[in-house]
Parts: structure tokens; sequence; C-alpha cells
């Protein structure tokens, strides 16, 4: 077993296409707008007491959401990981809806059903959001856990809370790491709903730098506060890879072995997971009703333009256009995060000093936790330096999604990647398989479902995009959630009733894109 | 793995979104905010009067629409821009953006908005904010409804209206500018402060003020009184085809929103035809329905709903489009300290 330099040379070759992506989708645009911003006035914002008030609320209530979607989302994990419970497969589908839903119609659901809970609506409501990350990519490693470890403690008189602590949740630890820090950034940097639970009272770095952008053009007071908020991201990411460190592997099993029928307390843990999927399902249910308010008005609209033609497009053709820009998406993002996977993987195991791999894995989730406006703004200075000028093409749509996307999918397989135990590809390659062999028997197919569950999650994700596209998009390319967005925006009974006839529509396309794609049997590999 | 390749591939064949940009050799670039819209059949009809390809691209509101604008005028992302509106607008005026150009439809309506002397921006079209009154929860109380800004503070109507933020909404920015013009420079602030005391409830966005606490829309909320369009009555027609609210046209504000030929565009003359073309009657015709504003050319029909539910207010304020610049940042702290504090 040679462990040379030779070997880093592919590693490095897989890095190079998603940190130049990277590089020239995200540093340099963000980079160039910070810039246009340096002078006295971002002392003068550093310095200011509302400033630091904003930092604390925007890590505070981010802290809370993430918490608690911690501790919905673990049941739910568990319900799709560990058991064979008929209807799992609606579970799993189900808690991706809420990610789909454009943020100022669930803002709007929450204040109906919360009216003035201000800080508590905003917690509520991102944790609502985000339920699903943690679900999903703890269930993606947790599927894997061989059970045995289990069994042994439980058979050595260790009790099932006692079992969970010392040996479940250590080996889960670099998932729940993973869904922790994804959470949190989307948390922070959450903005609509900040506004409108909020009622205009409380603001975030996000929602701060978005008016001092867009409606001050005060430059210098957004790039300090961009600023700052790249250094919270990069805190909070340091500290995420810290709890993910792991220095042991695991012994990963197929999917079929770890799943069984609950018995005895795993009831009362199933039952938490159902009594989670129950209250998510509470805002889904009354836009649902609201779709219905006057009979299937609001679904015939959706073969026309709106209440005398409000929209550029039908709402037929909106849907079209959002399955096609969420493909877009989520093949570059999928091709972009397997290639950064497959070069962090392969660095660490050639003993490369953890620091460089850990250092690229934290830029990679960066796109997640800095300001979509300043991201925007940064595009239009820097890309009509590059051929083509992209900024008001309809490609750079999918390529803003994508940024959002892959940090995600890199997120649900490299959990799952780097705990497979080395032994096993030592043992093939003992055996005699090349390298590219080892990783098709040996990594490929423990991680295909997790695969499988990041396109599902990245598709939906990149569906419900809003930010990006509205920003971006053309009047005949516009997805469904910014026709959503538009006819909500509008007067007249028609337009709301389409806008969530829109919502029903959305959330049944996802529940068919996750059913679908989890449906998928990876053949060749027999697995599940 | 043979079907997980096949779905991607079928995907790939699909749908790509990606490349298909339409730069013909007469392709004019309109810059506009988010909610620009226009009836396709018009913009066919202009392509096939002048074989010009008008291609729309959005980006944000009108606040990020100007600011893009300043910040890209070096290397401008269109030839024609349109959305700037006169809060806005004075910011684009003094960093060059625009190039001069009078367009002879300019005189047929847009010149009572002029805002510049060197005709760098045109109105192109008018839309006042004004309050908007349910009126049947007031006549079930045996009430008249309001109708001025005084009657809004009047005890009478305590716990009825609800406004926007200013510092996040533009209607709620537009509605705190109309309190400036009427009670000025010294008496605004005050004002606020007794709407305040008669219970005026502050929301972040249009969408939860009209759509949720107002209760003469579709969510049937709590509140009468709500900050709006002149236009949202023709919206809220009944069955029997009466408008079930109106505006109150001494409590508006104007918002004028303007086009102008970017400089450094790449083909100006063709930029200039497509202004012609936001000012003639075919395009002016449409903009009620499209963007729910009125048109500025003069002697343009409504459609017959607006006359009767949303006619425009005859003398609503309006504020120098510098002033507002000058002074936005620190009004809106004014109003903060006020209305939150």
């Amino acid at each position: 077993m040679a462990r040379g330099r030779p070997r880093l040379a592919g590693p490095l070759a897989a890095a190079a296409l998603p940190l130049g992506f990277l590089a020239v989708f995200f540093l340099w645009p963000v980079a160039a707008i910070i810039r246009l911003g340096i002078g006295p006035g971002v002392t003068r914002a550093l310095t200011a007491g509302r400033t630091w008030d904003l930092v604390a609320f925007t890590l505070g209530q981010a802290a809370a959401a993430t918490a608690i979607a911690l501790v919905a989302g673990l049941p739910v994990a568990f319900l799709l990981a560990r058991t064979s419970v008929r209807g799992n497969g609606f579970v799993r589908a189900v808690v991706m809806v809420p990610f789909v839903l454009p943020t100022v119609v669930v803002g709007l659901a929450f204040r109906a059903l919360l009216p003035s809970a201000g800080v508590l609506a905003i917690v509520l409501a991102n944790a609502f959001f985000n339920v699903a990350v943690v679900a999903r990519t703890v269930a993606g490693l947790w599927s894997h856990v061989d059970r045995r470890a289990e069994d042994a403690a439980r058979a050595l008189g260790a009790s099932r809370v006692r079992t969970f602590l010392a040996v479940t949740l250590p080996a889960l630890r670099p998932a729940i790491g993973s869904a922790a820090a994804v959470v949190f950034l989307f948390c922070a940097t959450s903005f609509g709903v900040v506004l409108m639970l909020g009622g205009g009272e409380y603001g975030t770095l996000e929602t701060e730098i978005y008016l001092r952008t867009v409606q001050l053009f005060d430059l210098p007071g957004a790039a300090a506060l961009s600023l700052l908020q790249v250094v919270a991201v990069v805190a909070v990411l340091v500290a995420g890879a810290l709890v993910r460190r792991r220095s042991t592997a695991l012994r990963l099993r197929g999917r079929a072995d770890t799943a069984r029928r609950p018995s005895g307390g795993e009831w009362v843990v199933v039952a938490a997971a159902y009594a989670v999927v129950a209250a998510l399902l509470v805002p889904v249910a009354t836009l649902v009703a609201r779709s219905f308010e006057s009979g299937l008005d609001g679904y015939r609209a959706l073969a026309g333009r709106g209440y005398r033609g409000s929209l550029d497009v039908t709402g037929w053709q909106a849907v079209v256009n959002s399955l096609r820009a969420a493909t877009d998406a989520t093949l570059i993002a999928l091709v972009l995060g397997t290639l950064a996977c497959v070069a962090l993987v392969s660095l660490g195991r050639a003993r490369i000093r953890p620091g460089i791999v850990e250092s690229v894995d934290t830029a990679l989730m960066l796109p997640l936790g800095v300001s979509a406006v300043t991201v925007g703004f940064g595009y239009l200075v820097t890309l009509d330096a590059l051929p083509g000028d992209l900024r008001t093409s309809a490609a750079l749509v999918p390529l803003a999604q994508a940024l959002v996307v892959t940090p995600l999918v890199i997120r649900m397989l490299l959990p799952v990647l780097r705990s497979i135990d080395d032994r096993l590809r030592q043992a093939a390659a003992t055996l005699g398989a090349s390298p590219w062999r080892v990783w098709r028997e040996v990594d490929v197919p423990l991680a295909a479902r997790s695969f499988l569950g990041a396109t599902a999650f990245g598709y939906v994700v990149a569906l419900g995009e809003f930010g990006a596209t509205s920003f971006l998009a053309r009047p005949d390319s516009a997805t469904l959630p910014v026709v959503i967005g538009r006819l909500v925006g509008r007067p007249g009974e028609l337009n709301n009733q389409m806008a969530y006839a829109g919502c029903a529509l959305l959330m049944l396309v996802t529940i068919a894109a996750v059913v679908i794609v989890d449906r998928l049997r990876v053949g060749s590999v027999g697995e599940f | 793995m043979r079907r997980l390749g096949a779905l991607l591939l079928t995907g790939l064949l699909a749908g790509c979104s990606v490349g298909g940009t339409s730069d013909g050799p007469r392709t004019v670039v309109l810059v506009t905010h988010d909610s620009f819209g226009v009836d396709p059949a018009a913009l066919e009809k202009f392509k096939a009067d002048t074989g010009i390809t008008v291609d729309v691209r959005k980006s944000g509101d009108a606040g990020a629409l100007t600011n893009q604008l300043v910040l890209t005028k070096s290397a401008p992302i269109g030839d024609v821009a349109f959305g700037v509106d006169n809060t806005y607008a004075s910011r684009a005026l003094d960093q060059g953006v625009f190039l001069p150009y009078k367009s002879p439809e300019a005189d047929k309506g847009p010149q009572r908005y002029g805002i510049d002397s060197n005709n760098l921006l045109t109105a192109v079209d008018v839309g006042d904010v004004c309050v908007n009154v349910d009126p049947t929860p007031l006549a079930a109380r045996e009430q008249t409804p309001p109708a001025t800004f005084e009657d809004l503070a009047d005890p009478r109507y305590k716990d009825m209206l609800v406004v926007e933020d200013p510092s996040t909404s533009s209607p709620g920015l537009a509605f705190m500018l109309a309190t400036i013009a009427h009670y000025g420079q010294q008496g605004w602030v005050g004002y606020w402060q007794r709407l305040k005391s008669n219970g005026v409830k502050v929301v972040s966005g249009w969408e939860e003020a009209y759509s949720q606490e107002f209760s003469g829309s579709s969510g049937k909320g709590p509140r009468p009184l709500v900050v709006s369009y002149a236009s949202s009555p023709s919206a809220e027609i009944g069955t029997d085809g009466k408008a079930r609210t109106s505006a109150l046209l001494d409590t508006c504000f104007r918002q004028v929103e303007y086009a102008g030929v970017l400089s450094g565009a790449k083909n100006p003359e063709d930029a200039k035809k497509v202004l012609d073309w936001l000012l003639s009657e075919p395009f002016q015709k449409q903009v009620p329905t499209t963007m729910y504003v009125y048109p500025a050319r003069e002697g343009v029909a409504l459609p017959a709903e607006w006359q009767q539910a949303a006619p425009q207010p005859p003398s609503p304020a309006s504020l120098p489009a510098k002033d507002i610049q000058a002074n936005r940042e620190r009004w809106i702290e004014q109003w903060r300290a006020a209305v939150r504090g």
C-alpha cells in the first residue's frame, strides 16, 4: 500500500472543480462587494450598539431554533432509520414539505396560528423549516450503523437510555454535527420569517444587510455587517467541524440489517416522532384548507395567468419551469458535491494534515451562511468580467441554486463515507482491487442510499429556492415559488386562492419527487 | 446504478434551462423590478411592428433595481430601465446612470411628472398609496368611514388602522412620506404619536397588512383600515358587481415610476424606441391590469371596474425626490423612535 504523493493527484483534481466553482461564484463576488464598502463607515457600523444587538439576536434565535429542530428531528430520524413501520415512506416525504414552501406563505400561516408570539414564532417557524435537515441527515447515517454494538450493551445490562447515550449517540455525532451546522446557518440567514413574524421589530444581520444594501444603499454599513456574518459563520463551522471529528470508523451495515419492528420503550420514541410529524402538518394543513376555501377555483385558476392576467406565465408553466430549474441545479450540485466528497475523503485517508481537509470542508459550507443579497450584488460587480456576461443570464439561476444545494449534498454524503471502516477498503485492495474498484465495491454500495437521499433533498431545496430565483429569473422562466410570492403580493380573492392552490401543488410535487427517488432500487447492490 | 444513471440522463435531456439566450441582432434588454408585468400579446405586437425583441430581466424590488443600476453604470446590465420611482430616483440621477432622451410621446401626459431638467427619466405610470377602507364593519356599528389624516387619529376609529413599516415596505414608506408632506417637518412625528395612542398596528409588509389584517380582503382580518393602493378596490369587486372597499382619496401619496435609456446601452437607438413604446397607447392601456397602476399618458381609458371602484386621487401628496433621498434614513429613524419607542 503506497501512500506516497502520486495518490494525491486524483483527489486534488477532484477538488479543483468544486473549489473553482466556489471561488468564482461565491468568494470573488462576496470579496468584491465587501471591498466596495470598505472605508470609515465600516468602523462606525462596527462600533454601533445596534450592530451588536443584531449579532446577539441573530445567533440567539438561530441557536434556539437549531436546538428545537434537533430535539424534534432525532425521533423522526430514529423512526426512519431504525424501524420498519408501515407509513415510513409517507413520513420520509412529508417531513420534506416545509422546505419547499415559500416563506411568505409559511409566515402568514404562523401569524394566523400564533398571533403576537414574536420571537417564539420566529424560532418555531425556523425550526419548522429545518426538522427535515436533522431527520434526513441523521437517518442517513443511523440506518447504516451496526446494531450489534447496541445489542451487546443491552445484553451486558445497560438500560435503553444508557445504551443510546453511550453507544448510539457517539456513533451519530458526525451526522448530528453536520445537521446542526446546516440548520444553524439556515436559521441565522433566514429573512422573510424574521421580518414577517417579528413585525419589523426584530432584526438579524441578514435583514439588516438587506435594508442597508437595497433600501439605503449604505455599502459601508452592509460591508461591516457582511464581514461580521462571515466571521460568525466561520466560527460556527469550525465548532461544527470539531464536533464532527471522528477518530474511529464505524462498522457500517446495509439498511436491511438495521431496521426492525420497534419493541417496548422504542414505541415511545416512535410516538414522539409521530407527534413531531403531526405538529409539522398543522401549518401545512391550514395552507391546504385555504386552497379549497372557494372550492376548486384556485386550482382552476392555475391554468391561467391570475386575476386579469397578473402573471407573465400560467400556473402550470411555472410548475414546468420549477422542475427544469431544480433538475439543472440538482445535477450541478450532485456533480460538485460528489467530487468534493471524494476529494475530502481521499485526502483524509491519505493522512493529510486534518486542518487542511477541514478548511476545505468549511469553505464549501460558507455559501449557506452568507446573505443572498451580498452574493447577488457581488455578481453584479464581478461576473461581467467573465465571457458571456452571466449577470443577467438564465444560466445563473441554477448555478446560484447549486451554490446552496452543493453544501447540503456534501453534508449528507460525507458522514457516511467518512464512517466506512478503512479496513474494508484495505481488504479489497489486498485482494487486488484497483482504487477505482475499491470505491465501486465498498464506498458506492454503502453510500448509495445517502446519495439518493441527497438527490431528493437537493431537488426539494432547489424547488423551493426563492431568493436567487426571484432576483435573477426572467419573467417567462418564473418558478412556482416566485409566482406564489407575486400572487400573494396582489389584491384580489382569485389571486390568493391561486397562490394557495400553487402551494398545495408544490407540496404534491415535493412528495412525488421524494417518493420517486426513495423508490429507486439500486439493482446491482442488492442491499435495499 | 444503471437506473439512477438513466434517471439522471433523462433529467439532462428533458430539462435544461441553461443556455438559450435570445441575443438576436435587434434585441433590447429591459431591466426592471419584479412587479413588472406586460401582456405577452403587446410584446409580440411590438416585435412584429419594429423587429425589436424586448428581453425583460427582473432584478428585485424598486430599491434593488435602482442600486443595481448605480453599481453597474460602467458595465450596464441592459439598455433601458423601467421602474425607478420618485422615492429612489435622485440616487440614480446623481450618478449618471441614464442618457438624456426626450421621447416624442413624453408631451402626451408623462411631462406632468417630470423629475429632472435633462430628460434623463420619463414617467411611465403612477401608483397612489392610500388608506383603504372596508365600510361593512363600520356600517354595522353605524359609523361613517373616515376621510382624512386627522380622522385616522380620532378615537372613533381606535384600533382600526394597520400600516406597513416604512423601513421594510414601499407602501409603508409612501404613507410615512404622505404624513410628512401633510404635516410638515415639525408636525409629522407628533401625528404618529397620536396614531400610536389610537392603536395603529404596524406590520412589516403589505402581504400581512392587506391579505391578513385587513377585513376587506379574502383574509377577512380584524381591521377595516389599511395602507394599500388607490387601485386595490378594483380587485375587490363582489359578485353583485359593486366594490366592497374604497380608497380614502385624501390620504394618498403619489409614487411615479420612471423609465430611462441607460448610459452605455449597447443599442441606444432601439432602446429609445422601446421607451417610446412604454409611453404608447397600447402599452399604457394595459398597465392597470398587469401592474395595478395608472397610466402616465393622458386620455387613456381605465378599465370599466377601475372607473367605478378605483378612481385616481385628484390631489395626492408628494415630496421632491431630492428631499426624500437626503432624509430617508433620518426620517425612518425618527419614525422608529416615535412608533416603536
